[in-house]
């Protein structure tokens, strides 16, 4: 298990705004999954835990060994942190065959076992035929197994993964996964995975911190987390909301109802504890939530009329784009294929919001 | 025309040690610049890069001053090996070791620092000492360029004057190298003695730049 408390300030330069890491959070058996856009820190929360970089302020627990801690002085190398690190560009040894780069790891290990545990990873990670090549003459597919594979060798405590996904094909990114769900299983070993995509959170992760700017802005299983942004800054993170201005007009905890306005038009949602009649809110639902159809002279409850912007094809189904309820970006709403082919003729639209699906941050 | 093969034999001994010893040395002062942080990392690297620029009268001064007879360093070479250093084919050697080092200081800290940081960081996440980063990942990596810094420092080491001169002086048949026995052949009119020896190190010269420029992995 991991526990980290993190701090390091990195003062403004001419050329760049200043930046603080600042976070704590811990990591257990399975995948953990560190999410955020560029520049969130996330490279570097790695760096710290790996030794690499040296934070300011905080404490490294793995297992109950300090790997660093500010205020006791310990600030451990990086040979003795015994984290695995897959890095971004694998970075296996170009000089020597996959099977050196896995015993050049091995030689922590007792002189007898080495032997036999450079076997059975080759054969674990279907790497035997290949062991004789260097990186540049296997496929990628392989390199990525065995930079795992050499991570894994030193049974580490701990294994540590920078956006390791980013810039393979989609073949070679489901084979990823399949590894890496392969390593949950038979590993005890607890994995850090750094991304951006949020689609690899819901792959990978049972757990998910969301990390914006030096600081976790959220925790929880993907699912929770999408289903519930904390707040709108998160919302905007995942990009996965169509996030629309309003006003809360009425709230009715007793009936479980809330009025909302959204530019002209009025709809209703489920009471929202914590917010008052008249507050300026932001109302949150996602693409897939949202149902249309064609306009049949006035609009029903919670529908808003809306005018067809564009239409974008998705391998899943089809996204479209309205101009509706006087919303300055577009609202987004995602349909079936075949739901898209039955109504491409509309003329006039409408875009209903079922009640149970809208939140407001 | 008899033609006395000691400069050229000389010369050849000379270049071999100088290059040997700015090899261990370069090496070593290369890998601290391109490692680590330290006060005065400028300084040494233009410390080492100040023979490619100065006069080799004044390295041939500096170097008097510093191994002459009178200095703490000539007495202690004195002492332990029971004679001068200075105007013996030693001095020689550490005349060319000035010309050699620089530049394998120079190509070796390129070269140090060409290979991807990113070998290095997984080398020691594996566990592995900064020696065996070293030996095992980094030089692998890097050896082509510094074998052609070799070479080349080899070839320069075989052309020193000016510092030898100085330093070594022209005793024939103990401390003429080959370019101070050229330098003689035309002054005292044996032209023949001149073109001979000009050519074998014009050829020599040409042939180790080639075999640099082929190591270069620039040409890969």
């Amino acid at each position: 298990m991991l526990q980290a408390r993190l701090r390091k300030s990195f003062a403004p330069q001419p050329d760049s705004a200043g930046f603080t890491l600042d976070l704590e959070f811990s990591a257990t058996a399975g995948i953990t999954v560190l999410f955020g856009p560029s520049g969130a820190g996330k490279t570097l929360v790695l760096d710290s835990i790996a030794g690499f970089s040296q934070p300011d302020e905080g404490r490294i627990l793995l297992d109950n060994e300090i790997l660093y801690d500010a205020a006791a002085g310990v600030h451990l190398p990086p040979q003795k942190r015994n984290c695995g690190y897959v890095f971004q560009n694998y970075a296996l040894f170009p000089h020597m065959t996959l099977r050196e780069n896995l015993a050049f790891a091995a030689e922590r290990k007792p002189r007898l076992e080495r032997h036999r545990r450079v076997h059975d990873m080759l054969e674990k990670f279907r790497l035997t035929e290949a062991a004789g090549r260097r990186p540049h003459q296997v496929s990628g597919g392989q390199r990525q197994r065995c930079c795992i594979a050499r991570a894994l060798i030193a049974e580490p405590k701990l294994l540590l993964l920078d956006e390791p996904a980013t810039g393979l094909d989609a073949v070679l990114r489901a084979e990823f996964y399949e590894v890496l769900r392969q390593v949950r299983n038979e590993f005890a070993t607890p994995m850090l995975l750094v991304t951006h995509d949020l689609t690899e959170c819901f792959e990978l992760g049972e757990e998910m911190l969301i990390l914006h700017d030096g600081k976790i802005v959220q925790k929880g299983t993907p699912r929770s987390v999408l289903d519930e942004p904390s707040t709108l800054e998160v919302a905007r993170l995942l990009g996965a909301f169509n996030l629309l201005d309003c006003e809360i007009r009425t709230l009715d905890p007793g009936r479980n109802t809330s009025r909302l306005q959204v530019g002209e038009f009025e709809l209703e949602g489920p009471y929202f504890p914590g917010h008052l009649k008249g507050d300026r809110v932001t109302l949150c639902v996602r693409p897939e939530q949202l149902k249309v159809s064609a306009r049949n002279g006035k609009p029903g409850s919670n529908q808003i009329p809306a005018t067809l912007l564009r239409a974008v094809e998705r391998p899943h189904g089809v996204r479209l784009e309205f101009s509706a309820g006087g919303s300055p970006t577009p609202v987004r709403v995602t349909v079936s294929r075949a739901d898209y082919e039955s109504q491409r003729d509309n003329r006039e639209w409408v875009v209903h919001f079922p009640a149970d699906a809208l939140r407001v941050l | 025309m008899e033609i006395d093969w000691f400069p050229l034999w000389l010369s050849l001994r000379v270049a071999v040690l100088s290059t040997a010893l700015a090899f261990a040395g370069g090496l070593w002062i290369a890998y601290l610049l391109a490692n680590r942080q330290f006060r005065g990392k400028d300084v040494l690297d233009a410390a080492v890069t100040l023979p490619f620029v100065l006069p080799p009268t004044v390295l041939g001064y500096y170097l008097l001053v510093l191994l002459g007879r009178a200095s703490p360093l000539g007495k202690l070479w004195e002492a332990i090996f029971g004679s001068p250093l200075v105007f013996t084919w030693k001095a020689a050697v550490v005349a060319a070791l000035l010309h050699a080092l620089p530049l394998l200081v120079k190509s070796a800290r390129a070269a140090l620092e060409s290979v991807d940081r990113s070998y290095e960081r997984a080398a020691r996440n594996l566990g592995a000492s900064e020696w065996k980063l070293f030996w095992r990942v980094t030089m692998p990596l890097a050896w082509r360029s510094i074998l052609a810094a070799t070479a080349l420092a080899f070839a320069r080491s075989l052309g020193d004057f000016g510092v030898t001169l100085m330093v070594a002086g022209n005793i024939p048949g103990r401390t003429q190298t080959v370019a101070v026995a050229i330098y003689e052949a035309v002054e005292s009119g044996n032209g023949a003695l001149a073109r001979t020896l000009v050519l074998i190190v014009s050829a020599a010269a040409l042939l180790l730049l080639t075999l640099s420029n082929r190591l270069s992995p620039s040409r890969l």
